[in-house]
């Protein structure tokens, strides 16, 4: 109990840290709002009517306090780049199609990479793991985008597997939804494969010479018990810290994966907020993404004892 | 033997996943089909069409609106007393009539008959009076509507707007959108006359028009449907072109176009000019610039031709001075040839102006811009060969807007800038102190000239003195203008009818589906 109420204290005092540094750059950056809004065709009345509606005549504390207030109690506030969005409609459209491609994009890494990475500590040296290994370093190779681009040009183009940019909402359909983001999630679950599939190996690789093992063996078990039971346990642990930060990140919206299939997520909310100066916005997902790191760190901690009983707080 | 029963039941859900995402596509193969029927070209009603923008709207109230990426959007919504023709004319729209009192300072309209907004109602000289006086008030004291004397309201069908002095150009901005009074949230409720009506609207995502059944001009519009898509990143939007995921994409680049033409006769390439004034603006202020000389040795250094062949195919409308080509009755050509390419000549001017050693230049582009950006890079290229050391500083749009925009802050930006059909909206921004006067450009003899055009009545009279403003800037080289770059846009074949305007327009209204075509 007082382990949670520690992490909940920590929560509160980064986001609170984080939401600081946001508003500071935010407002050391040239640019505003207004301006970017209405472009060079305003007059300067309307620029100076809009400032004074988004506030941003406001000395900076004020602003940054008015927002705080609102935030504490659920209210983020109107998007500046959008004139009839809410903050929170925004995030509510985009959330689920970033939670939607994130979990199917887990889904792949885990069911594919766990598999893969077992298979090629246990035939290590034999052509399997070389094969492995050689597609793993390609795929680690290629950068996010250019995967992306190269299957939408085959599966897209070529092929017509799925028509590049033709996205269903969830609120249409959830398994037409579900069904336009499997190349997405593919473009988002490759290298994350290949780089569990690598860390699996070497984890388990690692593990295989130490003296618990021999014991094992020397009580009798069989190889497969042995690599499942005993070793695998172990080798598990360095894992899962490394599927958490794959999963904090791609529960923050996969930037680039989304501008190049055309997905209105997060990410792509994100980046489009960044160059509006939309500050309500680009503080609300800041706010999400932080919060989600640090969640996501907190469930690892508890699933730690779960997998290795003498891990203490 | 486990593991692989999982991993082979696996790829065939992730294959059989994949077949299904395509069973609902709707990329029919149209193009072959398309290619043999192109030379009939019978509009007929019905259909729907996407069309794709790398931006995303500022606001749907049209009152509200100052890019003209989104008030060519919203073209299709709403309308004023007069629209825009594709010539560059204005033709009555929701009235039916007009007159000009002598002295150009009573504007006196008559509403036509029969026409209603998208929500079923009549619009009424009521209606008029409130959106002109709205859209007044939104513009403010520096806008052309500080004339506005008063919307007198003279009978059922008809209005009169009365200015404080004589304008013969106010009928331009009398183009400004008819919306009900009653209609409490333009933006969110978006209510007009125009050719389609309102469906809705997803920020980042798309904006969807239904077809305006009772639209007062008879057969128009032919679809009764249009999208407009928002996708940020132009490579991605080619891509859904290419993919029929989107019907009609513009400012394609000639790197594209030339895609498009070797995959066959999928698309039909129209071209067009995307009506800005493309230069590199100087600040007049900056202490070489603000020598007349460097600046017109500046004007020689650059190669507008190879700028042009080099980026858009010598599609492009060389131009030399700030106004488009398109405004006819204003346009002075003359302009263009004041300055040819010209090294030594510049090298000479240089040595004049005690440059001859060169100098450094910073351009400032935004970023996000490529056609500014590779201009600017050819810019650089052509300054070396007379000594002036140029470097290239890219920076967001946003970071533009206040920097070089708003501040002033800058050397020299390559930029283009839109306007309106009134010559006064191109031309009053070299006025000295005026706040958008980019160039810091100052000149006695353009700001006496420039009041003499502004009260001048007569249109003749009036285009001779725009001329002269033009001969002006031209001659003192206030920038280096450039371009009124070609605009490629590419619709798939199987549609017709794209037709360009002079001002911010993409009218949906003429689009048509050829007959045989198919959907």
């Amino acid at each position: 109990m007082k382990y949670i109420l520690k992490k909940i204290v920590t929560l509160i005092i980064t986001l609170l840290f984080i939401s600081l540094i946001t508003f500071t750059a935010f407002s050391v950056i040239p640019g505003d709002a207004a301006t970017a809004r209405l472009g060079t065709d305003a007059t300067p009345e309307q620029v100076a009517q809009l400032r004074e509606e988004m506030g941003l005549d406001d000395p900076l504390p004020e602003r940054y306090v008015n927002w705080l207030g609102g935030a504490i109690r659920g209210d983020f506030g109107d998007s500046y780049q959008y004139d009839t969005s809410t903050v929170a409609s925004l995030m509510a459209d985009r959330l689920p199609v970033t939670l939607i491609l994130a979990v199917m994009s887990l889904v792949l890494i885990l069911v594919i990479s766990v598999p893969l990475g077992i298979v090629s500590a246990r035939y290590a040296g034999k052509w399997l793991d070389t094969l492995i290994n050689q597609v793993s370093q390609v795929t680690m190779a290629i950068p996010a985008f250019f995967l992306g681009i190269l299957i939408t040009y085959i599966f897209g183009l070529i092929l017509s597997w799925f028509q590049p940019g033709a996205f269903v909402d969830p609120s249409v359909s959830f398994w037409g939804c579900v069904a336009s983001l499997i190349f997405p999630a593919i473009a988002v679950a490759l290298p994350k494969i290949a780089m569990v599939v690598k860390f699996l190996r070497n984890s388990i690789l690692s593990e295989m010479p130490k003296d618990y093992v021999r014991t094992a063996y020397s009580r009798g078990n069989g190889k497969s018990r042995v690599l499942y039971v005993h070793i695998l346990r172990n080798a598990l642990i360095p894992v899962i810290t490394f599927v958490a930060i794959i999963i904090a990140e791609i529960m923050a919206g996969s930037i680039i994966v989304e501008q190049v299939f055309g997905i209105p997520g997060m990410g792509q909310l994100l980046i489009t907020s960044i160059s509006a100066r939309d500050y309500p916005v680009v503080q609300a997902i800041v706010t999400y993404i932080t919060a989600i790191v640090v969640i996501v760190n907190f469930l690892v901690d508890i699933l730690y004892r779960l997998v290795d009983p003498r891990v203490k707080a | 033997m486990k593991k692989n029963t999982i991993l082979c039941s696996l790829l065939v859900l992730l294959v059989s996943a994949a077949l299904c995402a395509c069973g609902g596509d709707k990329n029919t193969e149209t193009s072959s089909t398309a290619a043999n029927t192109s030379s009939e070209d019978t509009p007929t009603t019905g259909g729907s069409v996407v069309f794709g923008m790398t931006q995303d709207l500022v606001s749907l109230d049209p009152h509200q609106i100052t890019d003209a990426g989104t008030r060519s959007v919203v073209f299709n919504i709403y309308e004023g007393l007069v629209k825009p023709t594709s010539t560059g004319d204005l033709e009555p729209a929701v009235a039916s009539d007009y007159t000009i009192s002598d002295d150009a300072k009573t504007y006196t309209f008559t509403l036509r008959d029969g026409v209603t907004f998208h929500d079923g109602s009549a619009v009424t000289a009521e209606d008029v009076k409130y959106s002109i006086e709205r859209y007044a008030e939104i513009q403010g004291e520096s806008s052309a509507f500080s004339l506005l004397d008063q919307v007198e309201i003279v009978d059922e069908k008809t209005v009169a707007v009365h200015l404080t002095e004589g304008n013969s150009e106010f009928l331009a901005n009398l183009t400004l959108a008819v919306i009900p009074k009653a209609n409490e949230d333009p933006a969110g409720n978006p209510v007009g006359t125009g050719p389609f009506k309102y469906v809705s609207y997803t920020p980042g995502q798309n904006l969807t028009l239904a077809k305006n059944e009772n639209y007062w001009k008879e057969g128009a519009p032919y679809l009764d449907e249009v999208q407009f898509k928002f996708i940020a990143d132009t490579d991605t939007a080619f891509t859904q072109l290419q993919a029929g995921t989107i019907d009609i994409m513009n400012y394609l680049t000639t790197a594209q176009v030339q895609t498009l033409s070797q995959s066959g006769s999928q698309f039909e390439i129209v071209e067009g000019n995307m009506n800005l004034v493309h230069a590199m603006f100087l600040n007049n202020e900056y202490e070489p610039l603000s020598d007349v000389r460097v600046r017109q040795a500046l004007c020689y250094a650059v190669d507008r031709d190879a700028i042009n062949s080099f980026l858009f195919d010598g599609k492009s409308h060389i131009i030399g001075s700030h106004m488009i080509p398109s405004l006819q009755t204003w346009y002075e050509p003359e302009a263009e040839t004041v300055y040819t390419y010209d090294v030594n000549k510049a090298k000479e001017l240089l040595a004049e102006a005690g440059y001859g050693d060169g100098f450094d230049l910073e351009i400032t582009v935004p970023s996000s811009y490529s056609q500014h950006v590779d201009t600017a890079q050819i810019i650089v290229e052509q300054l070396a060969a007379v000594g002036i050391n140029a470097t290239i500083q890219k920076v967001e749009w946003s970071t533009w807007l206040e920097d070089v925009y708003t501040n002033r802050n800058y050397q020299a930006t390559v930029i283009g800038f839109d306007g309106t059909l009134a010559p006064s909206d191109w031309l009053q921004k070299y006025g000295t102190g005026v706040s958008n006067n980019i160039a810091n450009y100052s000149n006695e003899e353009y700001d006496s000239i420039l009041e003499q055009a502004l009260a001048a009545i007569d249109t003749d009279e009036k285009a001779a003195l725009y001329k002269e403003l033009q001969m002006n800037l031209a001659e003192n080289a206030a920038s280096v203008y450039i371009e009124d770059p070609a605009d490629f846009v590419a619709m798939d074949s199987r549609l017709g009818g794209y037709t360009f305007y002079p001002t911010a327009a993409w009218d949906m209204s003429v689009i048509y589906v050829k007959e045989g075509a198919g959907q």
